[in-house]
């Protein structure tokens, strides 16, 4: 809010400049933070608080500049004459939604633009000048703080105010002129016969101050900040009363407030104000907190002096018994934030000066914990930054049919929906980290990224019952050239086996024996170049081309290779712990076969028929070399296998190298392959 | 070009002459051979061959035309010319040699040479993060003052992340939050209606829910705000969140503690500044700003030139949520600190629009390299 310094002047004037004075404020908890005008004009921008709604006028902010400089606050006394009785009936219905309710009548106002120097201090704090009596409401606001409002008494029916809950059905057009459908959780100002304002939050149209008003009813009264807020929040209406009820107005403020917009009004409008009507339908208890010096210094870790904190506290309005270390201390009306001893240090703290603290560090006994899979999630991410690919962040937030398109088993998993999304597009959390990066390939794709590789970890949601289901996954990206053209040599397209080889990378940081790949994959990769990693029974990862559909249906021109990895099915594995094997001295022998084999034979099938044979001198089983079509016959292939056997006692002979070859072609034979002449 | 001659004579003048001439011819073509070399690899191998071979090389027709057939008296002076004769071509031969391959290994090399200015092969390195970057120092800084890492879930109840929080149903407070719902809670108890953390606060109260004091954690983590995004404005960001409980732990300790953090940070130049703040969970409730480490506190864009910069929220952990843990209030104290990584991020590498962090953009990633 805007604070004018020569407003604050008026009650407290330290012999320094206002900059200073500012400065001071901010390292004492109402920060500075803009300044504007200069010379009598000079006007701070205060960023106060929801806590410190005392200090959201003139009078709170001078009140802290008191306890900063030590300097006395000068009092505000409004005099008005108190011959005229106030013959106006009021009553609360409503205990608990308003404690207290204080009005004046003034009549015989003549309604104008407002004085002067009302106007223009106004208008410095970015308040807009109405007229003489709306003014005077507002000007207390920003002086005192005390929200308050006048009505056109003449349009008041039967000639009473009545503060109730709205009853069902019941309308009120306010100021702005907005018709309000009011609930009966509402509380009203009501006169006999209808709702005149919502209590805490705005008048009504009908009563409000025209220039034909000629006799006015002023209410400063104390509303119920949650009843206050839930009206207010109910109509989606947000005023200066409603912030200020809301977060806790002064209960001890109402008279003061009442005769000082009395005051402002007959001065600035004219007419004659009558006496006070009062009417306490609860008291506000006033908290008395014990309070020790042992506490301040356990807390501060500063020895404070017993008188110190007696005039930090007396400065800011409150009423201390004892003279320390003990002490008992009575909070201000004003200061409903303050309920604990702990408040109370908050106090003495900020006025002593959070910078005269010293600074010291915490003696520590204990170890540091690492969490369980800490180790095993950055070896991921250290493989995959090894790997190339560049660390991802992607929204949380997906589109309905993303959320149920990428994530298997969709029909049992209910993804979670936000109840109030920022936009329809972002109205479910995320299920995969999949849809995420394919925005992220479309968007570089879009601006001519051609080679994007991307990964992301993160968490995935669904919701499980009643709860939600929090889990992390993985996902990488990759689409382009694995090798780009240029000068040093041709272009390589990325394939399937780049991801493959990836992925395997991936898992080889894990102890897992077993790991098995099949076809068993989602509808949204190529059915025929995308496969599932599983350990045992687990599936680990699955990952291949994109779908050309969904890739077109994305407009993604070139194809992507994707991979999802299930790192929590990861996770219940060991690291692999690297141990040493000697390395043989003997010479490893490499035998090539080449095979003609029946279309649908597979690699891995061959591998399991080598492996069982359990011979530890096959060192490698590898694939060189695959051909189709020339003089081969229609559904077959040829395959050129490449063993290398190796001892690791003793240089092998020739005939245990053939007679192993000839079990290898004995093997490959019972698949079905032949042995190319 | 030259043959080896028959000798007329063995007269020790005829042999001299037949010498010099052999000589001069193969001075001459080891020259040539030389000179070869550099372009033609075999040219040397030629002309040893045809000087050296065993078989009818030019040095073993010397034997056989002029050793072999000199008559009886003149063979042991025959023979020692010879030999000498042989010494000396086969000195000149091999010393050819030696000029010829060093000839031909600097020729091959220059042929070998490569255009250095032509750019390198860059194998790519993927980048880590500006975000989880940042976040990586923070946490490697706390590490060694001692703070073990906590996490909790992203989705939490209304309990965690704000009531145990002191956060009251309906306070004011609550509505700086600007909270993501998860829908159809309106069924249930509101605590236990879910939403979407708004801090990394509540890992503060899982923590001490599962441990005795004391207590040192820091909390890194993803939060979500219904924030539209903008330029400095996301739905999605990271906090570091900090915790430190035991007995006498005090105001000093906090202050002490950030300091010490934000200069193992930004270096040891930096200051730090401290100054009221509120926030429900801590009391008494702190700001705490440090001297712009980019331009030394004489202003420049990321300090709005006032010299300074707004980064953590702290304070004294609030009794009452030590009551909603059952930690005794009157025994231990301790306090909390709380910062958003991507502003720092923003201003440690000049990044000026927020949204850039979660494009996936590879322009804006390879920076980071």
């Amino acid at each position: 809010m805007k604070i004018s310094a020569n407003w604050v002047r008026d009650f407290v004037s330290p012999a320094v400049s206002d900059r200073d004075v500012a400065e001071a404020l901010t390292v004492s908890g109402i920060a500075i933070e803009g300044y504007f005008g200069e010379g009598a004009d000079e006007t701070w921008e205060a960023e106060i608080t929801t806590n410190r709604v005392d200090a959201m006028n003139h009078y709170g902010v001078a009140r802290e500049v008191s306890a900063i400089y030590n300097l006395d606050l000068a009092p505000i006394d409004p005099k008005v004459s108190t011959s005229v009785p106030a013959d106006f009936p009021i009553v609360i219905d409503d205990a608990a939604g308003c404690a207290r309710y204080t009005a004046r009548i003034v009549r015989g106002v003549k309604i104008a633009p407002a004085p002067v120097e009302i106007a223009h201090r106004l208008e410095l704090i970015d308040q807009r000048s109405i007229s003489n009596v709306a003014d005077a409401t507002n000007y207390v606001l920003n002086e005192i703080g005390q929200p308050t409002h006048a009505f056109d008494l003449d349009k008041l029916e039967g000639g009473k105010i009545i503060v109730r809950r709205a009853r069902a059905g019941e309308v009120l057009t306010t100021l702005d002129g907005v018709e309000r459908k009011l609930a009966p959780e509402d509380l009203v100002i009501a006169d006999a016969v209808k709702p005149v304002a919502i209590a805490g939050v705005m008048g009504g149209e009908s009563t409000m101050i025209t220039y034909s008003t000629k006799n006015v009813l002023i209410e400063s009264a104390w509303f119920d900040p949650a009843s206050v807020r839930r009206t207010a929040r109910r109509l989606g209406m947000h005023t200066d009363a409603s912030h200020r009820y809301e977060r806790g107005a002064d209960p001890g403020i109402t008279q003061l407030a009442c005769a000082r917009v009395a005051e402002l009004i007959v001065a600035s409008a004219g007419g004659v104000a009558s006496q006070e009507i009062d009417v306490i339908a609860r008291t506000i208890p006033q908290p008395r907190i014990p309070l020790s010096s042992s506490e301040v210094q356990r807390i501060l870790g500063v020895e404070v002096a017993s008188t110190e904190i007696i005039r930090i506290l007396h400065r800011l309005g409150f009423v201390i018994e004892g003279s320390g270390p003990e002490f008992r201390i009575t909070v201000p009306t004003w200061r409903l934030d303050v309920e604990r001893e702990i408040d109370l240090i908050e106090e003495v703290a900020r006025i002593y000066s959070y910078l005269r603290i010293p600074n010291t560090l915490p003696s520590f006994a204990g170890g540091v914990v690492e969490l369980p899979n800490a180790r095993k999630q950055a070896e991921l991410r250290s493989r995959l930054l090894a790997l190339g690919y560049n660390e991802s962040l992607s929204s949380t937030f997906i589109p309905q049919e993303d959320a149920r398109f990428f994530v298997e088993g969709a029909a049992n998993a209910e993804p979670v929906r936000i109840a109030n999304p920022l936009s329809e597009e972002a109205s479910f959390l995320r299920t995969s980290l999949v849809p995420g990066l394919l925005l992220q390939v479309a968007y570089n794709l879009n601006r001519g990224n051609s080679e994007v590789r991307l990964f992301e970890a993160g968490h995935v949601y669904a919701m499980q019952g009643e709860t939600v289901d929090e889990h992390n996954s993985l996902a990488f990206v990759g689409t382009g050239a694995a090798r780009e053209s240029s000068v040093h040599g041709k272009p390589e397209s990325l394939n399937f086996f780049h991801v493959k080889g990836d992925v395997e990378r991936l898992l080889a940081a894990f102890e897992a024996p077993q790991v098995t790949f099949d076809r068993t994959v989602p509808t949204w990769l190529h059915p025929g170049r995308a496969a599932r990693a599983k350990v045992g029974d687990a599936t680990v990862a699955i990952f291949g081309q994109l779908h050309p559909e969904i890739a077109a249906a994305r407009k993604l021109k070139q194809d992507v290779f994707i991979a999802e990895v299930f790192v929590e099915a990861l996770y219940k594995l060991a690291l692999h712990q690297p141990t040493y094997t000697p390395i043989s001295k003997y010479p490893a022998v490499e035998r090539d076969f080449s095979f003609v084999l029946p279309d649908g034979v597979e690699f891995e099938s061959i591998r399991q028929k080598l492996s069982a044979l359990a011979i530890p001198e096959f060192k490698a089983i590898l694939p060189a070399e695959t051909f189709r079509g020339g003089s081969l016959a229609a559904g077959t292939y040829s395959f050129l296998l490449r063993v290398r056997f190796q001892s690791a006692e003793r240089t092998l002979r020739d005939d245990e190298v053939a007679n192993w070859a000839l079990q290898i072609v004995k093997a490959v034979q019972a698949l079905g392959g032949s042995l190319r002449q | 070009m030259y043959s080896v001659p028959k000798l007329e004579d063995f007269s020790p003048a005829s042999l001299d002459a037949a010498a010099a001439e052999l000589l001069a011819a193969l001075d001459s073509e080891s020259k040539s051979a030389e000179s070869q070399a550099a372009s033609d690899p075999k040219a040397f191998e030629e002309f040893r061959n045809r000087w050296m071979a065993r078989k009818n090389g030019l040095l073993t027709q010397v034997n056989d035309l002029w050793l072999k057939v000199a008559p009886g008296p003149a063979k042991r002076d025959v023979g020692q010319r010879v030999n000498a004769l042989k010494q000396k071509a086969e000195a000149l031969v091999a010393e050819a040699e030696q000029v010829a391959a060093s000839s031909g290994l600097a020729a091959k090399l220059k042929s070998e040479s490569v255009d250095i200015s032509l750019p390198g092969i860059a194998r790519p390195l993927g980048v880590r993060h500006p975000v989880l970057r940042t976040l990586d120092e923070l946490i490697s800084v706390f590490v060694k003052m001692g703070y073990s890492i906590a996490e909790g879930p992203e989705i939490e109840s209304d309990y965690y992340n704000f009531e145990a929080l002191n956060f009251p149903p309906n306070h004011p407070a609550r509505d700086t939050q600007d909270t993501l719902f998860i829908a159809n809670q309106e069924q249930r108890q509101q605590r236990d209606r879910l939403l979407l953390r708004t801090h990394t606060s509540p890992v503060q109260i899982r923590t001490m829910e599962k441990l005795e004091p004391p207590v040192r954690v820091i909390c890194p983590g993803k939060v979500h705000r219904n924030d539209a995004p903008d330029a400095t404005h996301s739905p999605v960001f990271h906090q570091l969140e900090g915790l430190c409980v035991d007995t006498n732990i005090t105001f000093g300790d906090l202050k002490g503690t950030l300091d010490h953090a934000m200069k193992s940070l930004f270096g040891s130049d930096v200051k730090t500044s401290f100054r009221p703040s509120f926030f429900p969970f801590t009391e008494p409730s702190v700001e705490v700003s440090i001297s712009c480490p980019f331009c030394g506190g004489k202003g420049c864009r990321p300090c709005k030139q006032s010299g300074w910069i707004e980064l953590l929220g702290a304070g004294m952990v609030d009794p009452n949520v030590f009551g909603f843990v059952d930690y005794d209030p009157k025994k231990l104290s301790g306090f909390a600190f709380g910062m958003g990584v991507e502003r720092l991020a923003m201003m440690t590498y000049n990044v000026d629009d927020i949204q850039q962090f979660f494009y996936g953009d590879m322009r804006f990633l390879e920076q980071f390299s």
